[in-house]
């Protein structure tokens, strides 16, 4: 297992690495069309060939990476602040809070997740910015996907509660916030890291479904959500390689996911 | 059992209640509510605009309009699509049906497949299939439902198939998952060490033991189902309620969206105290 988290880790690093340094390079714009070459195949001038607007598939899939890898996690750490603030804190607190945010919880779960997204990120503001588009898609994968996490770490908290080291605590005076910051912040560290590394790979893939049905990251701003709408042009241009954009998500998801397991496992 | 089924469906329909509240309110409150396309139209007279914008006047008030929503439903009115300019309830006899056959079949073969696998794993105590279909699953689990609907176009492959694989995974995990775990448990040990057949096993001591688990994955899987069915037949171009879902999302089509999220959460939650239902009376039986 140790090996396969490390593969993974080396894997991912690799991709963020290449996405990060690549992208800055002039060379690689991704916005930037050559008209000349419209849906041209891989050559010593674009690596990966052109898209339908000429643009350079190397450069965008560079960009793409490095956004996504950016966001997600972002958009994670988002997530993983609300389900603390919610589910620790209720966790903590017992009685009353605990079971309202517990229904609260249960009644955002039972909301389909996709369609919760679609429907709130349908009805934002459309004609915004691609940087926008990016962060407003993202944060609302963020805000949206607090409900799973904040569930495992209110029962951890719950427990916690319980245990006799918080009791000793409470018995010896201590205060709630020096409690939670000192007991219960440190032993919910590792199913907070563990929730976090799992909401990244979820996030990519639902940034990815969002862009395939056209809400995701706006043009000329690649992600690999968008990237993956070429592949509707796969069969009738033949031999085009924007798949390796579908193969770099799996890749990048695939090795998080290992990241996340082994991490849940270490605990 | 009747005041557990009582129980049950006063959770439900406060469930349903409070969701397509919650539904309603994000709708009412995102930014882009009340903005309307043809208000960019240069050709429309001050007048013509200002009725655009009276076209969802009696949506501002929240509370107000989702209790009038209620007071509709009693009444048998579902209201009128905006964006489609006809009765939601048409709409939705329409497409409900091929909505349930898509997720029908989909989940039929999912179950089938993922039963099957982890039964023949366990069966045949074979780890090369085992890890084939491990691989597999996690291969699937690792693209994204609207690229396996865009393969499924691109391959000519039939939309329920698409959903059959977005689901596939997700339900062979949580069963090899469980099965592992049952096969540790003392009593499997026990009646292995005593050389038990294996499908005795399987059907005598592993079953009895994750039927209540594989009766709530079922009732979960119809919320995956349906989550996944948006982009399957958004993309897949099948006029099922996940089309329906993407069209009036993106039309901000208010009415339609509320009997959307009241319909799908109706369905989740029916389904989980379904599953929840039967496993308790299978309990009672026993």
């Amino acid at each position: 297992m140790k090996t396969a988290r490390l593969v993974a880790v080396l894997v991912i690093a690799a991709i963020a690495l290449g996405s990060v340094v690549g992208g800055f390079l002039p060379r690689f714009d991704y916005a930037r069309q050559d008209r000349d070459q419209i849906d041209a195949g891989p050559s010593s001038a674009h690596w990966l060939g052109t898209d339908s607007l000429g643009r350079d598939r190397f450069a965008r899939l560079l960009h793409g990476t490095r956004v996504s890898l950016l966001l997600a996690p972002a958009a994670a750490a988002l997530s993983m602040l609300l389900a603390l603030a919610v589910g620790a804190a209720s966790g903590l607190a017992g009685g009353f809070a605990e079971r309202s945010a517990k229904a609260t919880i249960d009644l955002v779960l039972s909301i389909p997740w996709l369609f919760l997204l679609l429907m709130v990120r349908a009805l934002l503001p459309l004609n915004t910015s691609p940087a926008l588009s990016a962060v407003v898609t993202f944060t609302v994968l963020g805000v949206l996907g607090w409900a799973a996490p904040a569930r495992i770490l209110q029962a951890h908290a719950s427990r916690l509660r319980q245990s006799q080291f918080m009791l000793l605590g409470c018995a010896s005076g201590i205060t709630r916030g020096r409690l939670l910051w000192r007991q219960m912040l440190p032993n919910l560290r590792p199913v907070l890291l563990a929730q976090f590394w799992i909401s990244v790979p979820i996030f990519i893939l639902a940034e990815a479904n969002l862009s395939l049905l056209g809400l995701g990251v706006a043009e000329p701003l690649p992600s690999l959500g968008s990237l993956l709408r070429e592949m509707e042009t796969v069969l009738s241009l033949g031999g085009d390689f924007c798949r390796l954009a579908a193969l770099l998500v799996l890749v990048a998801v695939v090795s998080s996911l290992q990241i996340a397991v082994s991490h849940k496992e270490a605990y | 059992m009747v005041r557990s089924i009582s129980r049950r469906c006063i959770l439900a329909a406060l469930t349903i209640l409070a969701g397509g509240f919650i539904s309603a309110t994000l709708v009412r409150y995102a930014p882009g509510f009340g903005s309307d396309e043809r208000q960019l139209d240069a050709r429309l007279s001050s007048e013509s605009l200002a009725a655009i914008r009276n076209e969802t006047a009696d949506e501002r008030g929240i509370a107000t309009y989702y209790a009038g929503y209620w007071r509709r439903v009693w009444h048998g009115d579902l209201g009128t699509s905006r964006s489609l300019n006809r009765p939601v309830r048409e709409l939705l006899a329409e497409r409900v049906g091929v909505t349930c056959r898509l997720g029908g079949k989909a989940m039929l073969s999912a179950w089938l497949a993922a039963a099957l696998l982890v039964c023949a794993s366990s069966l045949g105590r074979a780890p090369a299939l085992s890890l084939a279909a491990t691989v597999f699953s996690g291969a699937l689990l690792c693209l994204p439902a609207g690229g396996l609907a865009l393969l499924s176009v691109i391959l000519n492959a039939p939309g329920w198939l698409a959903l059959s694989l977005i689901l596939f995974p997700k339900i062979h995990r949580y069963l090899s998952n469980l099965s592992a775990a049952t096969n540790n448990m003392a009593h499997i040990i026990t009646a292995k060490a005593k050389g038990l057949a294996a499908w005795r096993i399987l059907f005598w001591h592993v079953f009895p033991v994750i039927r209540r688990e594989v009766l709530a994955l079922a009732g979960v899987s119809v919320g995956l189902a349906i989550s996944a069915a948006i982009p399957v037949e958004a993309l897949c171009g099948i006029p099922g309620i996940g089309q329906l879902a993407w069209q009036s999302a993106l039309a901000r089509d208010l009415p339609l969206l509320i009997n959307l999220s009241v319909l799908v959460i109706a369905g989740v939650t029916l389904a989980n105290s379904g599953a929840d239902l039967l496993a308790e009376a299978r309990e009672a039986r026993t």
